[in-house]
């Protein structure tokens, strides 16, 4: 039974990662319509530049993630100056094959630039453990979990009772109503790139000492998430992180009690079978056009 | 500029609408069939990958292009077909046999995939085939009685009737061009028939065209079982002209691969499907000829701009080295596919037409003619 609690708890643990990159997908989505399937390598590169923050140039721990937040914020910002807003209003598969080309381009430049090595980096939870009775929980574990939360209900406030969050939902149900409004649409969908690169670099420096930092460690966390976010119903900000402690889980517990090979592949038949029944994910709206 | 006068609709639907058409692909056949007898051995095997590309290419377009169906799992159909091809010839079966039986067991499978994309769209159809082809990846390596796992597999010579084709014969080569000529004779014939119709208005507008009668649920599994097939074919092809087949060979990023040859070459046309397989494959032999070109010659330009040879020698070992970097293609890749969307659509079959068009129309070219539309207030939401 103990084993059992360890693994939920490591699971949940580790979909709180997979909620946290998926959060990222999500807030996009909600507010242009655009999936970005470059999330976890814009965590990547929040994992790289902390590391040159704080490994290379020698700053304080907090200090050197505050820099890497606001760093990866205006780089979400340039990426939909460049990228995404010449594109906007085409069908959506163009964009996400341009936020895939996105993804190839940023892993192989940061491999370039920082190597192929994996990097690692002093932080004040990589170390230590929370014990409750016989139940052990490492550091940088619950760091992620308590992020989540916090995040998470941030996030949810502001899109719910601030006048930006409304402003940010009337763009994503129409953009051209929202504009005759008197919505600043272009600002809003910039800030919303930079809301998301942000919370992409959260987790890529809280993930820092959990899996290292490596070029190729946003793609592999980024193909998990993004099952995460649609099984939470894209859309859904409590969806995604649900999503992504579902898919924690049930891998965590087939990697334990399944044979080998399970572990990858349980999250993708969990999904698939939610799909079929749920189309639109757990927590997504089921709208149909009426003609 | 020929103007057809058309007075029937037969006319209308013709393969060749004119002469013109009998002359330009008449020579294009030649030149196609006199390739093996002009080109070197390691150029036939580039474009033996061409048609097999293509051929992954026309699948996808008659399924993404035509149908709207969006697919990252096509990796997958080519893994399904390549090692339907390795088992059942390891257990005897002539090609003959499992050539068609491949196609069929790849065109099934995609079938099945099918219907539970019946209900999803957009975004969630994606995510359904990258599960899709997850699932069937995993199998390949876990499945070992079949596969031999992540060893992999040796899939031998064809044995066409008791004659052998060795993969990097000329007889492989026109074997392959004799695919892709049938398999897009199939996607135009398909096109100008009701079914390719049907497909059409569901990419259009799926209410609209269940407003017609059209039945959606059995033309969109129609269109993943012919695009699965052809892929299944394809994978044939493959497995015996890599002659080893692993999992590991069937990733996510081959998908991704096929994606771009239909979007570089443009989805709109059959053409695309090939434009866009010739760029793809020889996107690599290009970046290693030009590996070793550019240094010398940027170094040489910068000599003769009045730098002193130094500066020369050492801008040249920096462009030495970043050509050589482990990531230079992965970066690439990602600008080609970004460039391609932000400035060019349509593809390299689009950028034809509207050079055509402009020589057609010789003055009076407009630029407008090409411009896409943006819609801000579709919402995939309330489709």
């Amino acid at each position: 039974m103990l084993d059992f609690i360890q693994q939920l708890v490591s699971g949940i643990a580790l979909g709180c990662v997979y909620g946290l990159i998926a959060l990222g997908f999500v807030l996009i989505y909600k507010a242009t319509e655009v999936v970005n399937f470059a999330q976890g390598d814009l965590m990547m590169l929040g994992g790289f530049f902390v590391f040159t923050f704080i490994g290379l140039v020698g700053l304080d721990y907090w200090l050197g993630f505050l820099f890497a937040v606001c760093a990866m914020a205006v780089f979400g910002m340039a990426t939909e100056r460049i990228l995404i807003r010449p594109i906007l209003g085409y069908p959506q598969f163009s964009i996400v094959m341009a936020t895939i080309g996105l993804g190839y381009f940023l892993r192989s430049i940061a491999g370039m630039i920082w190597g192929t090595d994996d990097l690692k980096i002093e932080t004040p939870f990589s170390t230590g453990v929370l014990k409750l009775g016989d139940l052990v929980i490492a550091h940088d574990k619950l760091s992620v979990i308590v992020a989540t939360v916090i995040l998470c209900a941030v996030l949810y406030a502001f899109f719910n009772y601030t006048r930006m969050g409304t402003a940010m939902r009337a763009t994503s149900e129409n953009m051209l109503a929202a504009y005759y409004m008197g919505i600043p649409v272009k600002r809003v969908v910039s800030l919303i790139w930079a809301i998301s690169a942000a919370v992409a670099a959260t987790a890529g420096v809280l993930l820092a000492p959990i899996t290292f930092i490596h070029s190729n460690v946003g793609l592999a966390l980024g193909l998990k998430a993004f099952p995460a976010a649609v099984l939470g119903g894209f859309g859904s900000i409590p969806g995604a992180v649900i999503g992504g402690l579902i898919i924690g889980v049930i891998e965590t517990l087939a990697g334990f009690y399944l044979p080998q090979g399970w572990k990858d592949v349980a999250p993708y038949v969990v999904l698939l079978i939610v799909l079929l029944v749920r189309p639109h994910g757990l927590f997504g709206p089921s709208m149909r056009k009426k003609v | 500029m020929r103007f057809v006068f058309k007075t029937d609709y037969n006319q209308d639907i013709r393969l060749l609408k004119h002469s013109g058409y009998w002359w330009s692909y008449g020579a294009l056949l030649a030149v196609l069939i006199a390739f093996p007898y002009l080109v070197g051995s390691y150029l036939q095997s580039q474009i033996v990958f061409v048609f097999i590309y293509a051929i992954v290419g026309v699948a996808l377009i008659i399924l993404t292009g035509f149908t709207g169906q969006a697919s990252l799992g096509h990796a997958a159909f080519l893994a399904i077909g390549a090692y339907t091809a390795g088992f059942l010839q390891s257990q005897g079966i002539s090609f003959i046999v499992y050539f068609p039986a491949a196609a069929i067991i790849t065109g099934a499978v995609g079938a099945m995939v099918g219907f539970p994309a019946l209900r999803l769209s957009g975004i969630y159809l994606v995510i359904a085939t990258i599960a899709f082809a997850f699932i069937v990846e995993e199998i390949l390596a876990r499945w070992e009685s079949v596969t031999h796992g992540n060893e992999g597999m040796r899939v031998r010579t064809i044995d066409l009737l008791g004659q052998p084709i060795p993969r990097d014969g000329d007889a492989f080569y026109f074997l392959c061009l004799l695919v892709l000529a049938g398999s897009i004779l199939l996607a135009l014939n398909l096109l100008r028939s009701p079914t390719g119709r049907a497909f059409i208005a569901i990419r259009d507008s799926e209410t609209a065209a269940k407003s017609m009668g059209i039945d959606l649920a059995g033309y969109k599994v129609k269109s993943f079982a012919i695009s699965a097939a052809l892929t299944g074919m394809a994978g044939v092809l493959f497995a015996h002209k890599m002659s080893f087949i692993s999992p590991e060979m069937f990733t996510l990023l081959l998908s991704i691969e096929f994606i771009m040859v239909i979007i570089i070459g443009g989805a709109f046309g059959v053409h695309g499907a090939v434009l866009g397989a010739i760029f793809i494959v020889m996107v690599d032999p290009f970046l290693t000829a030009l590996k070793d070109d550019v240094p010398v010659l940027g170094a040489s330009l910068a000599t003769t701009l009045g730098m002193a040879p130094d500066a020369a020698g050492k801008l040249r070992e920096t462009m030495s080295a970043i050509g050589s970097a482990a990531g230079l293609k992965g970066a690439i890749y990602g600008l080609i596919i970004m460039m391609f969307i932000l400035f060019e659509p349509y593809g390299l079959y689009g950028r034809w037409l509207k050079v055509k068009l402009f020589f057609q129309l010789f003055p009076l070219y407009k630029k407008a003619t090409f411009k896409r539309q943006k819609t801000y207030v579709k919402s995939e939401r309330n489709r």
